[in-house]
């Protein structure tokens, strides 16, 4: 996993040992920031990974993703404005 | 910077170790399954609306068979096509549980059709999610209910062919002919912008729930990329265009604003309510009680139909709850009146019983040779036979003690050769060491002649009668 600890906001983590390879996240990204790895994983699949930047963070692929538990989006939350 | 994380549901397990396999944070569908997808909704809908604890998942047969391995909720797996009849049962018995009923397309349309139309029909408080992938996927893709015309599926290689086989079901359209659904609506999973309004969907569904307004069937158009199209973009382009044109999108009825909440009578299982319901307030039996001493008891009855077997089996069940022990009676009989053998299986135990199945008997009551033929095998070693002497002489299992009892003999010193049943109870009482008390046998004598008052005081001496001559012998 990538050890970038500071990771600017939005971004998708995705844990390369969950994911099946499907590609339906890659296909719905709108910013086309998700690609497929050369690498397999432990399950010899490939799998889906964020290219570094670009994300909007609109979970497009979270919803996408059929696997549960592979893909999360960590975006900024949002402030209440208060007047 | 405050950051939120979209993901890592509450509705579903941080870990699917009832899956177990190597990597038990992977579902065990195939990659690019709808179901996954579908999951998701449902476990964020769940959430949302706050009914977690109060959701009941059912479980098909199908790849879905296992979505209790991922919904954190109460969760049944049922038969075949039988998801509708369980949830009636629950949604009856538990008014306040919120029911999802997950089915496939070859498990609500082909084999459970008829129990979905009559649920729907009845407007039970069910939320349906319909998964039509358009095949069977577990079994590797035979044609299905909803299998388009042309399709090829590994039981239609030239493509479906409705000369033959028909035509696909249009399930939303045939449940909008009934009165009763609340609310009904065809979405699809294909991508993204369709997953959105998905979402909304189940969510209705399930808010139809929360608020017991009644029944709610939401079709899913759902990808199987492993046996219909090969891959996940096929898939989509499939669901979006071929899919669509048979099943088109869109909301069929929604009732939910004019539909009022129903509510019914708490179940009540006590005592009381079942024996008024049952006719049974002679018993006035104690409730059982757990009794971790007692030793369990396993009893066969077994001899030809219209002997009475089946009844001298219920009467030891009778003197079980009399003693106030755990007790099943688990009758098993041909079609035929008379004539054939029928046999029945008694448990009486100290704990609650998990099934009324015996394979190994601790007594064997045995009233003609076939019956010794067949179960005098399962006698355990230092068991009793029971059976009548009229069988004549018989090679006994070894270690097992055998006790031939002249019961018509008996029997007919009062008169009556029907009794015959009775002796045999009585030698039971007297020699099979089954730890219930002698007043509970005649208690249980009473209450099987309580139609027949007359013959109580008869077949009570015939027990007597029975014990005293099992005690002699």
């Amino acid at each position: 996993m990538d050890k970038d600890d500071a990771k600017k906001l939005p971004y998708p983590l995705i844990h390369p040992d969950v994911c099946k390879g499907c590609g339906r996240c890659i296909s719905a990204c709108p910013k086309n920031v998700l690609e497929m790895s050369e690498k397999f994983n432990g399950s010899s699949y490939h799998y889906a990974q964020y290219i570094g930047e670009g994300c909007i963070g609109c979970a497009n692929c979270y919803y996408t993703c059929p696997e549960p538990l592979a893909l999360e989006v960590h975006v900024q939350e949002k402030k209440k404005t208060t007047k | 910077m405050a950051e939120k994380i979209i993901g890592r549901l509450d509705g579903l397990y941080k870990d699917f170790s009832r899956k177990g396999g190597a990597v038990t944070k992977a579902t065990h569908y195939c990659p690019g399954c709808g179901h996954g997808v579908i999951h998701k909704l449902i476990a964020e809908a769940m959430v949302d609306l706050g009914i977690e604890d109060r959701t009941i998942m059912i479980s098909p047969v199908g790849c879905s068979v296992f979505a209790y391995y991922y919904f954190d909720c109460g969760n049944i797996q049922v038969a075949h096509g039988r998801a509708p009849a369980v949830a009636t049962g629950i949604s009856r018995a538990e008014d306040k549980s919120v029911i999802v009923s997950y089915q496939g397309d070859g498990d609500l349309a082909s084999i459970g059709l008829n129990e979905t139309m009559q649920a729907a029909n009845r407007g039970e408080k069910i939320a349906v999610i319909f998964v039509n992938n358009s095949v069977y996927g577990m079994t590797g893709g035979q044609m299905a209910p909803t299998t388009l015309v042309g399709e090829v599926t590994s039981t239609t290689l030239d493509g479906r062919d409705s000369d033959a086989t028909g035509f696909p079901l249009h399930m939303c359209e045939i449940v909008n002919t009934l009165d009763a659904p609340v609310y009904i609506e065809r979405v699809s999973v294909s991508d993204i912008s369709k997953i959105r309004r998905a979402k909304k969907a189940i969510y209705k569904a399930l808010e139809i729930q929360r608020d017991a307004k009644g029944y709610a069937f939401v079709e899913i158009l759902s990808p199987c990329p492993t046996v219909v199209s090969g891959n996940s973009k096929a898939n989509t382009e499939f669901l979006n265009t071929l899919m669509e044109k048979e099943f088109p999108l869109g909301l069929l009825r929604d009732k939910s604003q004019d539909a009022k909440p129903f509510y019914r009578e708490d179940s009540c299982f006590s005592k009381d309510k079942l024996d008024s319901l049952f006719s049974l307030s002679t018993y006035g039996n104690k409730d059982a009680q757990i009794d971790e001493n007692f030793k369990d008891l396993e009893v066969k009855f077994s001899g030809f139909g219209g002997q009475g077997v089946l009844s001298m089996g219920l009467m030891l069940a009778k003197a079980g709850c009399v003693d106030g022990r755990f007790v099943s009676w688990y009758p098993s009989y041909g079609p035929e009146q008379r004539g054939g053998t029928s046999n029945c299986a008694v448990k009486i135990s100290g704990r609650q019983l998990s099934t009324p199945v015996i394979d190994k008997t601790d007594i064997l009551m045995a009233t003609n040779r076939a019956s010794l033929d067949k179960f005098a095998g399962d006698v355990r070693r230092g068991g009793i036979i029971i059976y009548d002497s009229v069988i004549g002489d018989y090679k006994m299992p070894r270690g097992v003690k055998a006790i031939g009892v002249p019961a018509v003999e008996i029997a007919k010193k009062f008169g009556s050769e029907r009794a015959a049943n009775t002796v045999m109870i009585g030698v039971l009482m007297a020699v099979g060491n089954t730890n219930l008390s002698d007043e509970s046998f005649e208690r249980a004598i009473e209450e099987t002649f309580v139609a027949k008052p007359k013959l109580i005081p008869m077949n009570i001496k015939v027990l007597k009668e029975a014990y005293e001559w099992a005690k002699s012998q």
